[in-house]
């Protein structure tokens, strides 16, 4: 049973310095109120763990789409992520020496962090064997043959905070998600110590069949109500 | 048909129907345009999308609907919404018929190199290491030289996306298949001649005796 908490409680429950996921896919998913008033604070020092660095421009020509405006506001360390092309700006930091960034295939990232919610040790993948994925010890533990195939034994990857995104919310804290929007939200939701998600909409309970919900409240301990309803 | 079309329609005479593909960005997105009659593919976007459709005025939804490029997607009737744990579980699994991406380099032993060129761009892999290395067909469609130098090698001298992974590739000159022989070409087109290719690739290639003409 997930509790509701304003947008400021929000940002005070995200520590300086804290390893946050951010569900989302070049910004559609993110949680856009949280993370708009994440930039606006003082805070920073962040370890990012999201896909990608969303784009500079979003829908309607707005600036910062999503998780770019920590990037902008240089409150990002340390960055891990799938792909960065269409953020210049994090190609600039990692150039300045300012922002660390580490690349992981998209599908291992997925795995690690279902990895890490599902109390499993690992994950064994065919990806990113004969490439320089091979010598990122961070995330890669060993090589493994299993019966004469060789797999990456990547790590789990967990986090202090996973800010999601739903469309629909209900009052229990049960998640559904439009759209494209649900990507990594759904295993982010599993493996963070606080999980607070961002409501498009609350509804009552009930609303969102038992059938349809894709995380369970069982996983969200704070819900802000974005106040699109 | 410019050099880019050409490619495109000879890369969708390889798509069956009913397959299920993911294209990459650029050219291979062109492909749908040159399907044969009665070829109906389903196109899989790995951020979320099984049977992804063309964006129209009516459907359009940019804030919920993207696709792997981030720019706005739509699904078509009778297709999906996943997560990417879920996408890349199709992909890895083996459920991708079929994936068209571009490449920096390509090697005879159909290891491919793109997504990086160390010091000057660094992109990320997303999930192309993924996907060529699930999907049961792995075409790279793309121009056969970069400013007149060869990006069909012996060897990759950027850092690998996988290694022998490659099943076939396919430019404005030919199509060659990934054997284990090494590199077949099975197609030339009518506007080169064998010496043209071989002038234009690095590579060692072994000409089909079945040479056929491509179109």
């Amino acid at each position: 049973m997930a509790t509701f908490i304003s947008l400021s409680q929000a940002i005070e429950k995200i520590p300086d310095g804290a390893t946050i996921m951010f569900g989302g896919f070049m910004g559609c998913g993110n949680a856009h109120k949280i993370i708009d008033a994440l930039s606006k604070s003082k805070k920073g020092n962040f370890t990012m763990i999201c896909n990608d660095a969303a784009m500079l421009n979003g829908p309607g020509g707005s600036e910062y789409y999503g998780v770019a405006k920590l990037i902008h506001n240089r409150q990002v360390k340390k960055l891990i992520a799938t792909h960065v092309g269409l953020n210049p700006e994090v190609a600039e930091q990692m150039n300045a020496g300012t922002l660390e960034v580490a690349l992981i295939p998209q599908g291992s990232l997925a795995e690690m962090i279902r990895a890490a919610g599902a109390g499993m040790g690992g994950v064994l993948t065919p990806t990113g064997i004969g490439t320089i994925v091979e010598d990122n010890k961070e995330f890669v533990h060993s090589e493994v043959d299993i019966d004469g195939e060789r797999y990456l034994l990547m790590r789990p990857l967990h986090a202090d905070i996973a800010i999601l995104s739903g469309y629909q919310i209900d009052k229990a804290g049960n998640i559904w998600y439009k759209g494209t929007t649900r990507n990594f939200n759904l295993v982010m939701a599993t493996a963070a110590d606080v999980v607070i998600a961002e409501a498009d909409h609350v509804v009552e309970i009930g609303e969102i069949m038992p059938e349809n919900v894709m995380t369970s409240s069982a996983y969200v301990d704070y819900v802000f109500d974005g106040g699109n309803a | 048909m410019d050099k880019k079309e050409i490619i495109a329609a000879r890369v969708a005479k390889e798509l069956k129907n009913g397959d299920l593909v993911n294209l990459g960005i650029g050219l291979p997105t062109m492909v749908p345009n040159f399907l044969p009659e009665g070829v109906r593919v389903t196109l899989q976007s790995e951020n979320g999308i099984i049977g992804a459709d063309t964006v129209t005025d009516e459907n359009r939804d940019e804030w919920y609907v993207v696709d792997a490029g981030g720019r706005p997607s739509a699904v078509a009737p009778g297709g999906s919404f996943i997560d990417s744990s879920v996408s890349f579980s199709l992909i890895r699994g083996g459920h991708v018929d079929v994936t068209v991406l571009g490449a920096l380099e390509v090697d005879q032993e159909g290891n491919l190199s793109n997504w990086i060129i160390p010091g000057k761009k660094v992109p990320g892999m997303g999930g192309a290491m993924d996907l060529v290395v699930g999907a049961k067909k792995v075409i790279v469609a793309m121009e056969h030289t970069v400013k007149g130098s060869p990006k069909i090698l012996k060897k990759c001298t950027l850092p690998y996306t996988a290694v022998h992974c490659v099943t076939d590739i396919i430019t404005e000159m030919c199509v060659f298949k990934v054997t284990k022989d090494g590199l077949l070409m099975t197609e030339l087109h009518p506007d080169y001649t064998v010496s043209n290719v071989r002038a234009a690739t690095d590579a060692e290639f072994i000409v089909s005796s079945q040479l056929q003409r491509m179109a």
